[in-house]
Order: C-alpha cells, then structure tokens, then sequence
C-alpha cells in the first residue's frame, strides 16, 4: 500500500486513538504528579439538630485563592507513586531493615494497601486466565462432537455466564453460596459441617471469586476455540485417524498447534481483563478478604473525599502492570509475525 | 439536645410555614433541579416539591444511591446542573470544602421567617443547610428470646455481650448477634459509633491529627470484636440489608441498625407475627461505664447550590419548603424521624429519640472526617479475624488516613 493511502486509510482510527486514549492517559499522568493545595482550616461554631459545637471547616475563599493561582494543584512529583498508599517505598525499605526473616518482612509487605491489591490481582490473573483457556478449549471440543440438534441449545446455554452482566451474576452466585442458599446449604450439607461458609474465610473467598472468574471468562475463551475448530482442515485430521491417531492424539498433535494464534489472543485478552478483575469483589462483598488494583481506585474515588491523585497513581500503576504481564506474550507475537514475513 | 427532643415529641414549636401548601404553591419562575438519595421520605419530599410545578417553574429529581458521587461535579458547574442537593453530615463536608453551597439566611428571612433553630445547620454563623430528619444507629432487640434466656434489657455493651453468651447457652440462638460490620463503610461507621461512645476524640481540636491510637480506640475494637464472636461468621459482608434480613428472619436477637430501618422491621411484611410482636427499639448502649450511647446522631437536610441564579435559589428553597410542609410529614409519619413539630413519635422511631434524649454525639461534620472512615473501613477487617492486634489495626489507619490527609492538603 502507498504511504500516502495508508495515512488517508489509519487517520480516523488514529485520531479516535488520540482523542479517547491517549488524551485520557495523559490527563491522568498530569493528576497523578499533583496533589490538592493546602487546605486553610478555620475554627467557629457549627450547630446542628443535635447541638452547638467547636469545630474546624474550610476556609472556601482564602483556598480558592490558592486554587486560582495554581488550578492544577500542587506539584508532587513521583512523591503520590512512592507514598504508602502505593509503591511505599520508605515502608518496603523500613520493613527490610528491622526485620530478620523473610516471613516477617513479607507479611509486613503484605499490610500495605497497594502490595496486598496486587498480591490477589496477581493470583486471579495467574490462575483464571490458564483455567479459563483450558476449560473453554475443553468445552468447545465438546460441544464440537455433539449431534447438530442439541448443539444450538447448547451453544446458548454455555454463553449464559458471558451474556448475564457481571455485577448481576456475581450477586447472584453470591446469594446462592450464602449459608442459606441453595449452594451454600448443599456445600455445608456435603461437607457435613454447619458452620462452613464460603465468605468468612481468606481463603474460601479467593476460591470462591477465582470460581467466578472462571466460570464468567469460559463462553469467551469457548466462542473463539470453537470458530477456530470449524477451520481445522478435515484432511489432516483423518490422515491422522489413518495413521492410527487417538482422540487426545489428534487433539495434541493436530488441533492444538494449528490454533496456537487463537490461544495467544485468548491469554492476551484474559491477561488484560484478569488484571483489572473488579465486579466479583464488589458483587461478592469481598472487600474483607480480597482487593484488586481496581477496588482501590474505586475506593480512592468513593468516600466523601474523593482522593484523585492517588487514584491517578494507582491507575498508571494498573497501566505499568498490564504492560509487563502483556511483554512475553507480545514478544511471541512479533517473533512469530517475523518468522513469517521472512 | 432538649431542641431536639422537643422538635422530634412535636410540642412547642411554631408552625413550619403556613402559607406553603397552596395549590400551584406561589413560587414564580425558575429551575429547581435535585439531586438526593433514594428512598421513601426523601420521595415523599421530592413529590410534593414537584406538584409545584407549573408554566414557569419546572421541577425535576434526579434520586440515586450514587448521589455522593454525582452532587459535587454536578454543582461545580455554572450554572450548575442541579441547584438543591439533599445531603447529610457526612456528605455536606464536600459540597461545604469546595465552597459549592451558599448561606440560606436570606432566604429563610424572606420565605420561612419562623423555622425553627432545630432545623438550621450552621457553619460560623451561616446557615447552609435545612435539616429535616434524624437518624441514628440504636439497639433492636427481642423481647421474648430476652426472657426466655432469663436476662434483662441491656443498656451496655458488657451488657449486650452477656445476654448474647447467655442466648447462646441456653441454646437459643448460636448467633444472636448482628451489627452492620461488612468491610468498608459500614465497619468504619460501626468503629466510630463506639469510639464516640469511650468519649474518645477522632481529631486533635481544631486540626485534622488522628487522635484514635489510644485505650479508648482499642477499647472499641475490642468491643467490636466481642460482639462479632456471637455474629454469623460472614459478619464481615453485613450491611443494612443483611441485617435487616437477620432481623426479619428471626436469626438475630440483638442486633444495631439504623432507626431508618425500623419502619421496615415493624412492618408487617417479610417477617412473622412473632418476630414482629415482639421486637424493641431501644437507645443505642453505653460502652465502659460512660454515659453517652455509643452511637453518632445523623441528619439529613438540603442544601441549594452557588452557582446558580437567585431566582432559581428562591424558587428551589420554596419547592424544598413545600416539601418539608405539615401535609407532608402527617401523611408520612412512618417514613422518618421528621424534624418537624407536626411528628408525632412511634415505636419505629423509639430508639433514635431514646439514643439523642440520652446525650449521643453527632457524626462529626469536619472537612477530613470522609478520609478517616475511608482509612477505618480498609484496615478493621484484620483484626476482627483475628490475624492483626488492636494496636496494630490503628497504627495502619493512622498510617493510611495520615497519607491520604497529606495528599489532600490537610495535613503537612
């Protein structure tokens, strides 16, 4: 293609890229380097229904004054990213020094906001997104060998998990698995203990939420492997059969490696929205037990004071994080485009 | 505290506003636009505002549980979107730190000269906001599960604590404990409740330094986590709904909820005859032999926007007024706590007036007390499962509110 009809052909996409995401990203890079200006803290009287009393308010003009002189806030530098709240650089380094075994350094890591986010964000991405690929590649097989008749339904009824929106499936499940729920009851009746919950523990939250994931990223990772299993080329699928090839034979030897591109575009896809896992948390009210890079931000944003530097941070750190974990498998990609150019 | 009592028993005072409920209501022209939480006494209010509405005043309601989040970028504007926010305490704070709500102490002189003190919520002298009901978390209990373990009512917390062993001894109930104590905002509340009630400061006067690392702080915890120890084990997902559905489902025995439910739980739907018949609302108890109930006292009230035009101020300052008028209350009498001399209390609203008669605190209304609860609610959850000390639980809040403090300008 002419260089000139390339530009004409990728300008409108390009300045669609600009305009809704490379602008939004600067924008927040900006917020996350700024913090609010200094609040001018007044005393005086305030009264209520309930009485009369002493107290402290904002002086609305003379921190309008500041904020006019500098709309942007005050200057912070990289100073929000290395606070507790996130990286917590000063913490990290106290924490490496008093102590003086591994365990009590990490589990005073792990009582940073930020490195306990992360631990369950990378735990979700490390065990959803294999799952994910493999229980959909298994269901498409599946649903691949059924008789035409019942294979509609079927297709429908896999892709429920995907179509039901996530915030309404994961309040669902999570009423179910309560103790007088449906599988919450017939989990304490199989395990014969009537105390068990699935809410109460760490550890049976994070099963619980990993559960979710993987029953809501399935239809996805199922659609794509069951388009890919349509183009498998029926020749060399029975020259296998001829050279005596098993099921799991063909499956390993022939299906596999023909659909590797799709499994890469599945992990890359799974990969990126794992990492920002949100819905389960909220819907499960797991806050407890799990938090995400992403409840953070929102919890940042919540409260009656809305702290947009920190969520700004937190945000590019989300950004950062994706980036790496998208690197080996982008890496792949181009290696393989390459190969084929050549 | 006695304007209170007197305002909420409906005896002394003068009548609202008389000349209000007139058909069309008199207001003139304008744009009154709302932005409220969502639920029935606010509806009751919005209702009535918007039956004013004729060829040239328009009014509209936009009524969401995310209003929080929606009324600060909506005022900030100008003009601004929405020229009345209903707001509480807890939520004024924003609007009242960016400066987005303006004095009403002309508009009261010149539309409601006679409204009382009690209503008025003032901020160096200025009145910013019109409050109109009261709320407040307080004691429900059981009547008949409380005789039948053989105790008396409980006023304390140790108290509360025995009673419970006892339910449980007698094999009554296993869990007969609920308070709202899911992760979060209602954990914080439920910290600072009890904090109130050990006669602890959150805030070193006039300064926004934590003050909360002390015995009284650690004494609440502990409290807490007592407490917890007779809760479901999924205490730590509850919020008013699922304590209302304890409530309802007669699992719960004593339990802390906020007076707004208790119209709800009195009603006679979701639940049976004998759960209803014999469930009190009581004031909140007392912690550690003082004599303040541990509990904060919330108002809810609304406030009218700067940025906008002064004739859509008076327009929407009127509309609001024909929302709080007497027809409104006596017709909802159940729907709340009304602040108003036409309330007449009952049973639903015994515990809320109970726990203001007795001398409870209000939420404190300071600009960097949404950034406290914030840090309270991330950093509980540890300790009341047993894997952080006391001690430890608010160290990490003070570390935790003392940056976000430090981003927001607070604190240096």
């Amino acid at each position: 293609m002419p260089h000139r009809t390339f530009f004409w052909f990728i300008l409108p996409s390009a300045l669609a890229m600009l305009l809704f995401i490379a602008f939004p990203l600067v924008s927040v890079i900006v917020q996350s380097l700024h913090v609010e200006h200094e609040q001018i803290l007044v005393t005086s009287e305030n009264c209520g229904p309930f009485g009369c009393k002493q107290s402290t308010s904002v002086d609305v003009e003379a921190t309008a004054k500041l904020k006019d002189a500098a709309p942007l806030g005050r200057f912070n530098s990289l100073g929000t990213y290395m606070d507790r709240g996130h990286l917590a650089t000063a913490e990290i380094s106290q924490a490496w020094s008093t102590t003086d075994s591994w365990r009590a350094f990490f589990s005073r890591v792990m009582n940073l906001p930020f490195y306990k986010a992360l631990a369950f964000t990378l735990a979700y991405t490390a065990v959803v997104t294999p799952l994910v690929i493999l229980f959909g590649l298994a269901v498409a097989l599946g649903v691949n060998g059924l008789p035409k008749l019942v294979k509609g339904p079927t297709i429908f009824i896999s892709l429920l998990p995907m179509i039901v929106t996530p915030l309404i499936g994961s309040l669902i499940l999570y009423w179910m698995i309560d103790a007088d729920g449906i599988l919450g009851k017939g989990l304490q009746y199989i395990f014969d203990d009537p105390a068990l919950s699935l809410k109460a523990s760490p550890l049976l939250t994070w099963l619980t939420l990993f559960t979710y994931g993987v029953w809501h990223g399935i239809p996805f990772a199922f659609v794509v492997f069951y388009a890919g299993l349509q183009t498998v080329p029926e020749e060399t699928l029975e020259a296998a059969m001829i050279d005596g090839a098993s099921r799991w034979e063909r499956i390993r030897y022939v299906v596999i490696p023909y659909m590797g591109p799709l499994f890469v575009f599945v992990a890359l896809i799974q990969l990126m929205d794992n990492f920002r896992v949100f819905e389960p948390i909220i819907g499960f009210s797991a806050q407890a037990n799990a938090s995400s890079l992403s409840t953070e931000i929102y919890g940042d944003l919540l409260g009656d004071n809305a702290q947009y530097a920190s969520a700004a941070a937190t945000s590019m750190l989300t950004v950062i994080g994706v980036a790496i974990l998208l690197t080996p498998v982008l890496i792949r990609t181009w290696r393989d485009f390459n190969r084929k150019a050549v | 505290m006695n304007m209170f009592k007197t305002a909420a028993l409906g005896t002394v005072f003068a009548v609202l506003s008389g000349t209000t409920a007139i058909a069309g209501c008199g207001i003139g022209a304008g744009n009154v636009s709302i932005i409220a939480n969502d639920f029935p006494a606010i509806h009751a209010i919005t209702d009535a505002a918007k039956a004013c509405a004729d060829d040239g005043l328009t009014v509209t309601a936009n009524m969401t549980k995310e209003h929080q989040t929606l009324n600060a970028p909506g005022m900030s504007g100008n003009p601004a979107e929405y020229s009345v926010a209903v707001v509480a305490n807890s939520s004024i704070v924003a609007l009242l730190n960016d400066g987005l709500i303006r004095p009403l102490d002309d508009l009261i002189a010149q539309y409601a000269p006679d409204l009382p003190n009690v209503n008025k919520v003032t901020v160096d002298g200025k009145v910013m906001a019109v409050a109109f009901m009261a709320n407040a978390q307080h004691l429900f209990y059981r009547a008949d599960v409380l005789e039948k373990a053989g105790v008396a009512v409980p006023t304390t917390y140790e108290e509360v604590v025995a009673a419970a062993e006892a339910i449980r001894a007698a094999g009554i109930m296993e869990h007969p404990v609920a308070l709202n104590t899911g992760a979060g905002w209602n954990l914080a509340e439920e910290f600072i409740n009890m904090y109130m009630g050990t006669g602890g400061e959150l805030f070193e006067a006039g300064s926004a330094v934590p003050t909360i690392e002390n015995e009284n702080g650690v004494a609440a915890l502990n409290m807490l986590k007592s407490l917890t120890e007779y809760s479901n084990p999924d205490f730590l997902t509850f919020d008013s709904n699922a304590t209302q559905a304890l409530w309802e489902a007669g699992d719960t025995a004593l339990s802390v909820m906020w007076g707004s439910r208790g119209a709800a739980v009195l009603d006679n739907e979701g639940s049976s005859e004998d759960v209803v018949s014999s469930t009190v609302l009581a004031a909140a108890p007392t912690l550690g032999g003082g004599a303040t109930p541990a509990t904060t006292l919330w108002w809810d009230g609304f406030t009218i926007a700067s940025n906008v035009s002064d004739e859509d101020a008076a327009a929407s300052f009127q509309a609001m007024m024909v929302g709080l008028s007497e027809d409104v209350v006596k017709a909802n009498q159940d729907a709340a706590v009304w602040l108003n001399p036409a309330y007449v209390a009952t049973p639903a609203s015994a515990g809320v007036i109970a726990s203001a008669e007795a001398g409870a605190n209000p939420y404190p209304m300071l600009p960097y007390v949404g950034l406290m609860h914030s840090a309270l609610g991330d950093n509980l959850a540890e300790f009341l499962q047993g894997s952080e000390s006391a001690e430890q639980a608010l160290a990490d809040v003070v570390a935790a509110y003392t940056t976000s403090a430090k981003e927001q300008g607070f604190l240096q």
